[in-house]
């Protein structure tokens, strides 16, 4: 399943990061960071728990790039 | 600017007037240490945290921990030659922000330019309530209700016109500027603008399947969709930036090592770990990945401003590197409606003919007999009309004021035994016997867009090398239609699963790296337009099908825009083709004059910056695309 949030984010390469750690994430089936329009697109794994992957996407993200935000 | 953005100029100008002041304060020793530390920190300290904790999660080669490794290392080596000369780290920090700044003001600005350009989505629509008009979201108005519509404002839901006339500007939708008219019983799309008149306007979709907020999502998951290159420059700087700080490393151990055992001279280490340092100012990729995406962004939001809608950074490059374009003919270089092309071999007047032919056929409603009765133009009076006889395949007999009438093919003259002219051109013929005697025949065909001639030497013009029409008409209209319009290849009288099959074909026999397009009017051709390297459909204001199946949409049925989208995108992707070979040849340049000592952290932190803003600034010249 496929959902949209709006993220924060300051430079390219650190969303580039981001893309890279949440793809890792457990329950991330695939993921894309659009900087320009500053959205992750996130596609989740079947019966994943949207709120609790999302919150370890979050975590993810703030160990590659600590300014971040994911509204979620 | 940003709150953020805001407190780092704040931070920037304390900074650097500390730092000013410092080169004429005339304090010595550890006060002069304190105060540059305290300058070091006022600008930097947000560096140092990061990078702190970049550490801390094991994120070393991030650009925080670089610069802070630069920077330390400069007040170190300042401090271990006792030079107390630490202008250098404070400069290259102070720099370094300054830099980070004007990318974040640059960037944020650039794609709030873009947005805007994209802009079309209505902000209220007016629902009357009790004689008295109401703003209300577009989100809330549900299917069928009654929206008004005044001029100068934006139509904010699609749907069907109730009541009123005014002329529209769809430029926001199709790039096209002159104005259409609108009728009572018309439809119309959402994000035309009313200028004229009040329009009443039953809506027909709900504002989430309307077509601005369609245009909207595509437009803006565009940029989501990842092109070649923009993956190339993502891998080059997972590679890029820990190559640079092993090569500093390397560069800072062992030539003195070198020297001191090999050559036996000084190792000179202080020389060499300032190379390094520098090494690790230029190891950041940021110039390379910002301008990338932004050139694509900008790229897609200046075309879509024209009324070009490609919908992926991966399809854009792609477009770029057609060079065989296929296309449909109906609806797409012909109008897809036929009109009356000739009369020929007749004794009355022309019109008299017409309104004959449209009388005999006025109780039929095949597209044929429409186009008689839009060529004669006027009111059809029925009772004129009496003892139709309308013969399948044949024709129609009828009297008219009296006067027997047949239209219809050779079929219907050999039946009523009357002798007929054949006709030379291509189309539907229609004999007229009027009074049992021979009167002439009329041609209707499919008639080509005044364009279309144009739009095909533009793409050869463009340097598209092949062009093909496929169609399903007979061969002699197919052929007349490509040696008119200049079309290089004619495949006539194929079903729709032929067209699927002569796209194989010819995606076989051409070279890898040259791609096919395929243009459609997205009515019946989806599997073709899947197929095909990238497939474009025009005429597509309104066509939910065309939008879903395409990779690059037309939102009018001009043909000449399919050259322009071509132009559109070999712009974009030169742009980011310069980017590209820009930065890396400015950065690999520094890198040298870096390790042979000629390039100090000065100038390459400043060529570093200076890259990035360069890359940003040619970015946005994609989104120049309107005199293509």
């Amino acid at each position: 399943m496929k959902k949209t949030y709006e993220i924060e984010v300051d430079c390219a390469n650190c969303a580039n990061l981001m893309e890279e750690a949440t793809k890792k994430t457990e329950g991330i089936a695939d993921v894309t960071v659009n900087f320009m329009t500053q959205k992750m697109i996130v596609d989740f794994e079947e019966g994943a728990d949207e709120k609790k992957v999302m919150k370890s996407v979050l975590k993810a993200c703030r160990k590659v790039e600590p300014d971040c935000e994911i509204e979620f | 600017m940003k709150k953020k953005q805001k407190k780092m100029l704040v931070r920037i100008l304390v900074a650097l007037a500390l730092f000013i002041a410092l080169q004429f304060i005339p304090v010595g020793g550890i006060a002069k240490w304190i105060l540059y530390i305290a300058d070091y920190l006022i600008i930097g300290y947000d560096i140092l945290r990061k990078a702190f904790r970049g550490i801390l999660n094991r994120q070393v080669f991030d650009e925080n921990f670089l610069m802070a490794v630069a920077t330390v290392g400069a007040f170190a080596l300042a401090l271990y030659q006792r030079s107390d000369n630490c202008n250098e780290a404070i400069g290259v920090m102070l720099f370094y922000q300054i830099g980070e700044l004007f990318q974040g003001i640059a960037v944020g600005k650039s794609r709030r330019n873009i947005t805007e350009l994209m802009d079309i989505r209505p902000d209220y629509a007016n629902i009357e309530v009790d004689g008295k008009l109401e703003q209300v979201s577009p989100d809330e108005v549900s299917i069928g209700s009654i929206i008004l519509v005044q001029p100068g404002e934006k139509v904010p839901l699609d749907g069907v016109i109730v009541e009123g006339n005014s002329t529209l500007n769809t430029s926001a939708l199709t790039g096209e500027s002159l104005p259409r008219d609108a009728k009572t019983g018309d439809e119309i799309v959402s994000g035309s603008i009313n200028m004229t008149g009040v329009l009443k306007i039953q809506t027909t979709k709900e504002f989430g399947d309307s077509t601005v907020s369609k245009i909207l999502e595509l437009v803006e998951n565009a940029s989501s969709r990842k092109s070649k290159s923009e993956e190339f420059i993502a891998k080059f700087a997972r590679v890029y930036t820990p190559a640079v700080c092993y090569s500093a490393l390397a560069l800072a151990v062992l030539p003195p090592l070198v020297r001191l055992l090999m050559l036996g001279t000084t190792p000179d280490w202080s020389v060499w770990i300032y190379r390094a340092l520098t090494f690790l100012v230029i190891s950041c990729p940021c110039a390379l990945v910002i301008s990338i995406p932004l050139s694509f962004f900008a790229g897609i939001g200046g075309a879509s401003n024209q009324g070009v809608l490609i919908k992926g950074s991966n399809f854009m490059e792609t477009l770029s590197q057609v060079k065989t374009v296929v296309f449909d003919k109906t609806g797409t270089l012909t109008k897809g409606v036929f009109e009356v092309s000739g009369i020929h071999h007749n004794q009355m007047e022309d019109a008299k003919l017409i309104e004959y032919a449209a009388l005999a056929e006025c109780a039929s409603s095949h597209p044929i007999s429409r186009s008689l009765q839009n060529a004669y133009g006027k009111e059809i009076d029925r009772n004129r009309v009496t003892d139709i006889e309308e013969i399948s395949g044949y024709g129609v007999i009828a009297k008219i004021d009296g006067v027997s009438v047949a239209a219809g093919n050779s079929k219907l003259m050999n039946r009523l035994g009357i002798t007929y002219q054949d006709c030379h051109s291509v189309g539907t013929i229609i004999h007229m016997a009027v009074d049992g005697n021979y009167a002439g025949h009329i041609v209707i065909s499919d008639i080509e867009k005044p364009t279309s001639q144009k739009a095909i030497a533009s793409l050869k013009k463009a340097g598209i090398t092949k062009t093909v029409m496929l169609t399903g008409d007979a061969k002699k209209v197919a052929d007349k239609v490509a040696a008119d319009l200049g079309v290089d290849e004619v495949r006539s009288e194929l079903l729709p699963a032929d067209k699927v099959a002569e796209v194989e074909k010819l995606l076989k026999n051409k070279g890898d790296k040259d791609k096919l397009a395929f243009v459609g009017d997205g009515i019946n051709d989806a599997p073709v337009l899947t197929r095909a390297d990238i497939g474009i459909a025009m005429g597509a204001m309104g066509s939910d099908a065309a939008i879903e199946a395409a990779d690059v949409v037309l939102m009018d049925d001009d043909p000449l825009k399919i050259a322009k989208a071509i132009r559109i995108s070999r712009k974009c992707i030169r742009i980011v083709y310069e980017n590209i070979v820009f930065a890396l040849v400015i950065k690999f340049g520094c890198l040298v004059l870096g390790a042979l000592g000629i390039a100090n952290m000065g100038a390459a932190i400043f060529a570093d910056v200076g890259v990035m803003i360069l890359a940003v600034l040619n970015a946005i010249r994609a989104l120049q695309v309107k005199n293509l």
